[in-house]
């Protein structure tokens, strides 16, 4: 049996987790999922759809909200009823941290962001380096795998299987466990709206912007195509745009069904979040920009002039 | 305040990697190298408590001899000694890099109130050495903080997410990573580049451990070379994207 964290925000699943749970079905194996904390016992039926067919809710009075730790020994007392051949989760900055925990509580190795994974004995996976530009090809020694499932790496397939029946359980936590977890949130920077990882549309800028006032020709070009705007980490590291908006391997990987790139010539690391992008348009002073070796379409040109051209034909165009 | 800040040395790759001739490593003879992108900002936050609360602030790497060179950059920046646990030049893995570096704190007398890390390194992101490193020693960890106030003993950290801040509490003695962004790292002083000299870098030597999670290869990640087509030049190859956009039904 292969176990999946399903990852989630106060009920809402985190939607790389339905990646994680189609690749744990291609393994061969039964799938059978867990989510930490009471509100997570509203994914069964998003569970059972793709392909778990029993959903364990970890309930626990120090579990109100994300406790990272508490997570990962809800897992280890799990891993221990059950004896699965391998835990896995979404490669997101959360599924990495709880596996991290059971891993620890366990003392095994754990392989974070794996694109494939083939068990045996040992394990063998091909994980991400170098923010995606490498592939490492690695042997996991240890009966049981925990891995964590690269971003992306694979398509979410539904099975339009049967809700997940319910297995309720108490982890054995101790005090340590729930130390530290989410005490509070505010929306900070955000401005509310269409986030990064959930936007179909992604209008993006980067040094060629020239300052934060120009991303108000941005903002209007991604509200008129329902997205959102994002930046590279110069804009963020310079102060023109909250950090909340970097895309790239340090801050948010997207993977829009449209991502426009304006001056931004595409260091290694920003390629890394936005390359599964399904079309990518590239607007450019330098014919010679790395991103153009990522992108579908491009025009070589200054988007001060490009894209408010751009916005007023697409208005034209809209009617 | 007593604050150790764990770095990595590893080469500074620019646009194309190259591997060694058994693919096991980059190609590093034509490179530079420096540490990891969130460290610049761990180090900077170390010497920022020590200036506003006093105390020490120590650094420690695993790495080969030459990790020295990393140490005695971050040496400049201000912090107070450094401890380098040498190892062959070859790669280890989390687990033994995560028992080494706590060998190595717990032989230091000095019980650091705070170890911070970068959120993640440049070449391998195994995502769980500061995890493990937190269990060895029983502290608290959090992870991928943008914004930290250390008050009456709790580290105050913030996390960013696509939905806004998430706001988390560790009490002392604790363990954080940091993020790009978390503050802007100093350049080294002349005069800090001077006493950095001489100040104290501690060479220790560990073991190797039969790795649990074994390298075999790496490969370069297949190109998603798509061979962008090229609308046209200015605001004249508009018309020729509104078409594109159209037809992949953006609007």
């Amino acid at each position: 049996m292969i176990l999946v964290l399903i990852d989630h925000d106060r009920g809402e699943i985190d939607a790389l987790s339905l990646r994680a749970l189609t690749a744990a079905r291609k393994l061969g194996q039964d799938v059978e999922a867990v989510v930490i904390g009471n509100d997570g016992a509203s994914l069964a039926a998003i569970a059972g759809e793709f392909g778990a067919k029993v959903l364990h809710v970890a309930t626990h009075a120090a579990i109100t909200d994300y406790t990272p730790m508490a997570s990962g020994r809800a897992l280890a007392n799990l891993v221990e009823k059950l004896k699965p051949a391998a835990v896995l989760a979404a490669g997101s900055p959360r599924g990495n941290e709880q596996l991290a925990h059971l891993a620890a509580f366990l003392d095994i190795p754990m392989a974070a962001e794996c694109s494939e994974i083939t068990l045996g004995s040992p394990h063998h996976v091909l994980r991400a380096r170098w923010a995606g530009n490498l592939i490492e090809s690695a042997n996991v020694h240890s009966d049981l795998l925990v891995a964590t499932v690269l971003s992306f790496s694979v398509e979410p397939e539904s099975i339009n299987g049967a809700p997940a029946s319910v297995s309720n359980f108490e982890p054995a936590l101790e005090p340590a466990d729930s130390v530290v977890k989410i005490l509070s949130r505010d929306a900070g920077e955000s401005k509310g709206g269409v986030t990064l990882s959930d936007a179909k549309v992604i209008v993006s800028g980067g040094r060629g912007v020239g300052g934060p006032d120009g991303f108000g020709n941005l903002e209007e070009l991604a509200a008129l195509l329902g997205g959102t705007v994002g930046c590279s980490r110069v804009v963020t590291s310079s102060g023109w745009r909250p950090h909340a908006e970097q895309v790239g391997q340090t801050g948010t990987k997207v993977a829009p069904d449209l991502y426009i790139a304006a001056g931004i010539s595409g260091a290694m690391q920003h390629i890394a979040g936005m390359k599964n992008s399904k079309t990518i348009v590239v607007i450019n002073t330098d014919p010679e920009a790395p991103i153009l070796r990522y992108a579908d379409y491009a025009i070589i040109g200054d988007l001060h002039q490009v894209i408010p051209a751009l916005t007023s034909a697409i208005r034209q165009a809209k009617g | 305040m007593d604050v150790l800040v764990c770095l990595k040395r590893v080469p500074l790759a620019g646009g194309t990697l190259i591997l060694t001739p058994d693919s096991r490593d980059i190609e590093t003879k034509h490179l530079g190298f420096g540490i990891s992108p969130h460290e610049e900002n761990a180090v900077e936050a170390g010497v920022q408590l020590v200036e506003q609360m006093g105390g020490t602030l120590t650094l420690l790497t695993l790495g080969p001899s030459d990790a020295e060179e990393q140490l005695r950059s971050q040496l400049a920046i201000g912090a107070t000694r450094a401890v380098l646990i040498e190892t062959d030049g070859q790669e280890w893995d989390p687990q033994g890099t995560a028992a080494a570096l706590v060998d190595a704190i717990n032989a230091e007398e000095t019980k650091f109130d705070l170890i911070i890390f970068g959120a993640e390194s440049a070449d391998s992101a195994g995502y769980q050495i500061h995890i493990r490193v937190a269990h060895a020693l029983n502290r608290p960890i959090v992870t991928n903080v943008k914004s930290m106030k250390i008050e009456n003993g709790i580290a105050s950290c913030e996390r960013v997410v696509a939905q806004g801040r998430e706001h988390y509490e560790a009490p002392l003695p604790a363990i954080v990573t940091v993020r790009d962004g978390l503050n802007i790292p100093r350049y080294p002083s002349v005069p800090g580049r001077m006493q950095a000299r001489k100040k104290i870098v501690d060479m220790k030597k560990a073991e190797p451990r039969v790795p649990k999670l074994e390298k075999v290869t790496l490969a370069l990640a297949p190109s998603k070379d798509k061979g962008a087509e090229i609308l046209g030049k200015g605001a004249d190859a508009v018309p020729a994207l509104v078409d594109v956009l159209k037809q992949i039904g953006a609007f």
